[in-house]
């Protein structure tokens, strides 16, 4: 007999350690990231109740949010910064928890730093304080954000208690048009489906547009599941998979791996599998989008105009007010030829090798419009060392672009990178809440890395399919 | 080790009825430059107050406010439990909204924030009845599951596990994930990449 079970729920299941009268499971979690921010308190909660971490090896931990991208001498200028910066050495050093941290070449965004190190790996459960652990699901494991008491459970217990979600297969088939990537794939599912639309659900993105992605487009989509209100997304494992970890720090070695790879593959969903709701998406219908509001679901193809309030369900409309008004736009006006002010390439959406290469390409031979600031962030130092070693940071340098270290940086502005007053940001990003880049008002248009790269030059938004040079 | 049971909350309400209300709303995230929880109660909605001086967490007659009456999606975007804690810090010690994003619910669960949806049309009415009167006392029942607010009652929905762990005072996870920790290290030794892919 097949197992109709569709690889969340056989996964789900491996890792079930018990379930509770009131349906909740115990899972348990096969590798456990985590970074600055969310981790103190937690260890804290350990200390006061004179407990161990249970299983140190199934826990890594790297810095990212507060880490400076220029001049990262200690102790930080930022009290604070190095406060959090001291406090997560004294834990992993009291606690036996292996950091990754600024000496260390493997440093970098915690969901880059895992794939890199091939730390992620297919049929695990991974959690990590922050809601982008779904990033890791472009593997075909579950990977889920949790919050700081979360995370002193898994430390003490490597165990949490979750209701298992339903499963939601997202289908989308066909090619892309040049000039679309993974990036407006996601954004265009979370356009379709809102940012509420997925809460209750995993993910599973099918299709044979996902087929063809590498890892890395995986994991840009992946990343952005929680953006849809998804707490997790992935992708089956499928040979894309097996080459990608064959090789790397933690992958599993010889015969090891030969067995690894099997079990691998065997998990993905079957053709028969079951699933709680399908719904289906045609690529040729994707064009490259850019948000124009505040929710990453307020979104727009950039050959199309802003909606009209007249034209959007009535319960939408308050909210589509209060964007328009925050972000000084239009209702019905184009987006495309907005200003902007601020250029963002990084973060754990698109801060990988095949987005510097790709945001270079289109940069080359052109400059920064005088009026724009530009920065781009590797998603880690491994990256930020490939990049250089391909020459990727002299394109950007010429070109105008500011050339930085590894980390979070201005996806959310922990560290000193900030946009000021009103500024508009251009960004790879995955977030465009209100003040999310730093500044009150600040203001951040989300789209894929080639568009930011596009709209650095141009110095407003600009269609990548009629950039001068693209070539797409 | 046991909680607090909390069957029930009773205080006075603040609403701000509006949707996807964000983590980086509720807490920016500069806020988050801690290693303690301490003190964030006063930032809590702090960039939207200093946009909007009429917004509610500026109103003098909230202040003091036990319960928050929220719209959809309340709570969306990071998982930083900076937001509740920010909340609670700030007094609230019960939530109503028509949705919450996952993370966020977990983490008011974690913290024993009871957190009920209602529907949209009892929220509008609960709303009016407090800009009515500010200091009405509100009562979220959590054993029958409804909100009343003087002459205004209405049914609100929980799943069983997060409302009984808060009534039972049993939302202490982590003290009953420790119980089976026997359980966990044997079902370790059942998962193939902990067994060299050979179990």
């Amino acid at each position: 007999m097949s197992d109709k079970r569709n690889l969340f729920n056989k996964v789900w299941d491996l890792h079930t350690v018990q379930t509770l009268p009131g349906g909740q499971t115990q899972l348990f979690i096969g590798l456990h990231l985590i970074h600055e921010v969310t981790s103190p308190q937690a260890f804290e909660i350990l200390r006061d109740r004179k407990l161990k971490v249970a299983f140190p090896e199934r826990t890594i931990a790297t810095v990212d949010h507060i880490v400076p991208t220029g001049s990262q001498a200690r102790p930080f200028l930022d009290d604070l910064a190095e406060q959090m910066m001291s406090a997560i050495e004294k834990n992993c050093a009291d606690f036996g928890v292996t950091l990754l941290d600024l000496k260390d070449d493997r440093q970098g965004i915690v969901h880059v730093v895992g794939p890199e190190q091939g730390l992620t790996q297919p049929g695990m459960t991974i959690v990590c304080g922050d809601s982008h652990t779904s990033t890791h699901g472009a593997f075909g494991s579950i990977a889920i954000g949790i919050g700081t008491s979360n995370v002193a459970e898994v430390l003490a217990t490597q165990t949490m208690f979750l209701n298992r979600p339903k499963v939601r297969q997202i289908v989308v088939n066909g090619k892309l048009a040049p000039g679309v990537y993974a990036k407006d794939v996601i954004l265009y599912i979370i356009q379709k489906l809102g940012v509420q639309g997925g809460v209750g659900y995993a993910y599973e993105f099918a299709g044979s547009t996902f087929d063809v992605m590498t890892i890395e487009e995986r994991m840009t989509v992946c990343n952005m599941s929680i953006e849809g209100g998804a707490r997790c997304g992935y992708i089956n494992p499928d040979q894309t998979t097996v080459d990608y970890l064959k090789g790397r720090p933690f992958s599993p070695k010889g015969a090891e791996f030969d067995r690894a790879a099997v079990w691998w593959l065997s998990l993905a969903s079957g053709d028969d599998a079951h699933f709680d709701d399908v719904v289906e998406f045609n690529a040729a219908d994707i064009e490259p989008t850019v948000t124009w509001g505040i929710t990453p679901a307020q979104s727009v193809g950039v050959g199309q105009p802003l909606p009209r309030i007249c034209e959007v369900a009535p319960e939408e409309q308050t909210l589509i007010r209060e964007a328009l008004k925050f972000m000084g736009l239009e209702e019905g006006q184009p987006i495309k030829g907005t200003k902007i002010d601020v250029a963002f390439i990084g973060s754990c959406t698109n801060s990988r090798m095949s987005d510097l290469r790709e945001a270079a390409r289109i940069v080359e031979g052109h400059k920064v419009a005088s009026h724009v600031k530009a920065i781009v962030v590797p998603g880690s130092q491994l990256v930020r060392k490939q990049a250089m070693a391909e020459g990727l940071h002299l394109i950007f340098e010429a070109a105008g672009f500011e050339w930085r270290a590894a980390g979070c940086s201005m996806c959310l502005a922990m560290n000193p990178d900030k946009l000021q007053g009103r500024e508009v940001c251009a960004s790879s990003s995955n977030r465009n809440f209100k003040g999310r880049q730093g500044s009150p008002t600040g203001r951040t248009l989300l789209m894929s890395p080639a568009m930011v790269a596009a709209a650095a030059i141009e110095g407003h938004v600009a269609d990548i399919r009629e950039f001068a040079g693209a070539a797409v | 080790m046991s909680n607090n049971e909390i069957k029930s909350v009773t205080a006075t309400c603040i609403s701000l009825l509006l949707d996807d209300i964000d983590t980086d709303r509720i807490i920016p995230a500069r806020f988050l430059r801690c290693v303690t929880f301490d003190g964030l109660g006063e930032h809590a909605f702090e960039d939207d107050r200093q946009q909007d001086p009429s917004h509610p967490f500026n109103q003098p007659q909230f202040q003091g406010a036990g319960i928050l009456a929220a719209g959809r999606n309340f709570g969306c975007g990071s998982s930083r439990e900076h937001a509740p804690q920010s909340l609670m810090r700030w007094g609230i010690k019960a939530i109503i909204a028509e949705s919450f994003a996952e993370i966020f619910f977990g983490n008011c669960g974690s913290l024993g924030i009871p957190a009920v949806k209602a529907s949209r049309a009892d929220l509008e009415k609960l709303a009016a009845a407090i800009q009515k009167n500010p200091k009405l006392e509100i009562t979220v029942d959590l054993q029958k599951l409804t909100v009343t607010a003087g002459d205004v009652a209405f049914p609100v929905t929980m799943p069983n596990s997060a409302r009984d762990a808060l009534a039972t005072g049993q939302w202490d996870y982590l003290g009953r994930l420790l119980i089976a920790a026997d359980q966990v290290t044997e079902h370790a030794k059942t998962v193939p990449y902990l067994s060299g892919f050979r179990a």
